[in-house]
């Protein structure tokens, strides 16, 4: 029987290809704001969030004020309130766990939390903590080799973030073998394609927060014909 | 305030911020986990999501000019058939990020 760990880690390897080329990719621009290496991967260890991190870049060389930076990573994030909506009934832990879970809920955890298991008869919960550890782990990881190693890397990685949309398209193919409704794929795809064309730039805030409102009408004309 | 002052003060400022973003729903559904509406959304939402995620990750796509998105396109397209083949997620999504890097690597479609 696989434990807990191994099974996470096999799961969470697609993510660790999108996250060590997207943090190298940060620590190389980070890199340019003349401050020692190891604040890039402090950064990923205490802010933890991707676009969020690569747009303090600009905000730190314009040496922004701390309400602005506050404002635009809140506006920037906000779509993460309605991950935590979706995830009550699964995060059962209690405590620093509990906010740990929270404090690392990236749009690629959130995913693997709800399309994958923990192995037959080990804890759920165990199984959330290593994959939101682990995908962190591997984010920290590619901050730091950014930062440090920059530009001397000879292996070319242009591309190898692919891996994180090919992991949505297989983790929405598991959700489709689970649910078999096609209703939250069409709602979403319809209002997905409304906001790419209407709110580029807020485009997941946009599309999610419609998609939550036609569920939600769906559900209540369901119970009202019932 | 000095230049390493600064930069930790701003870390702190955008730990708690994204913090309070995903914390949020947890205190504010606190004790609500097994309210009927919140248990239909943790059904249907996350495959809505994962939709929208897919979307997202081609948001920079431009059909109107070259390549026309036609690397992602293919790779994807590779990912989803291997999957409904063989269902290896593995093996869906390495095949495709290997075929999407030496495509944009050697420009093999444009």
């Amino acid at each position: 029987m696989p434990s807990t760990m191994s099974a996470a880690f096999r799961a969470s390897i697609p993510v660790m290809f999108g996250y060590v080329p997207l943090g190298m990719a940060f620590g190389i621009l980070f890199q340019n704001l003349g401050y020692e290496w190891f604040y890039a991967p402090l950064m990923g260890l205490t802010v933890y969030a991707g676009a969020a991190q690569f747009m303090a870049v600009g905000l730190l060389a314009a040496q922004a004020s701390l309400f602005e930076v506050a404002v635009s990573t809140f506006i920037l994030n906000s779509r993460h309130m309605f991950f935590g909506v979706s995830l009550l009934g699964r995060y059962r832990a209690k405590g620093l766990k509990k906010l740990y879970l929270i404090f690392g809920l990236t749009d690629e955890t959130y995913s693997l939390i709800t399309s994958t298991h923990a192995p037959e008869g080990h804890d759920e919960q165990d199984y959330y903590l290593a994959l939101t550890a682990l995908n962190q782990s591997y984010w920290v990881t590619g901050c730091a080799l950014g930062a440090l190693f920059g530009a001397n890397v000879e292996f070319d990685t242009t591309g190898m973030d692919f891996a994180l949309t090919a992991l949505f398209m297989v983790l929405m193919i598991e959700q489709w073998k689970k649910l078999r409704e096609p209703y939250p794929f069409v709602v979403a795809l319809i209002c997905g394609l409304v906001a790419l064309l209407l709110f580029k730039e807020q485009m997941l805030l946009v599309s999610i927060a419609l998609s939550i409102t036609l569920l939600l009408f769906r559900n209540r004309t369901t119970q009202v014909m019932s | 305030m000095s230049q390493t002052g600064y930069l930790l003060a701003v870390f702190l400022v955008m730990m708690i911020a994204t913090f309070i973003t995903r914390l949020i729903p947890f205190v504010a559904f606190r004790n609500k986990s097994d309210h009927p509406l919140l248990m239909y959304l943790g059904r249907y939402m996350p495959p809505a999501i994962m939709t929208l995620l897919v979307l997202y990750s081609l948001k920079s796509l431009d059909f109107t000019q070259t390549p026309y998105g036609v690397n992602e396109l293919l790779a994807l397209l590779l990912t989803t058939l291997l999957h409904l083949w063989r269902g290896n997620a593995l093996l869906s999504i390495f095949s495709g990020t290997l075929l999407y890097m030496a495509a944009v690597q050697f420009g093999w479609f444009i």
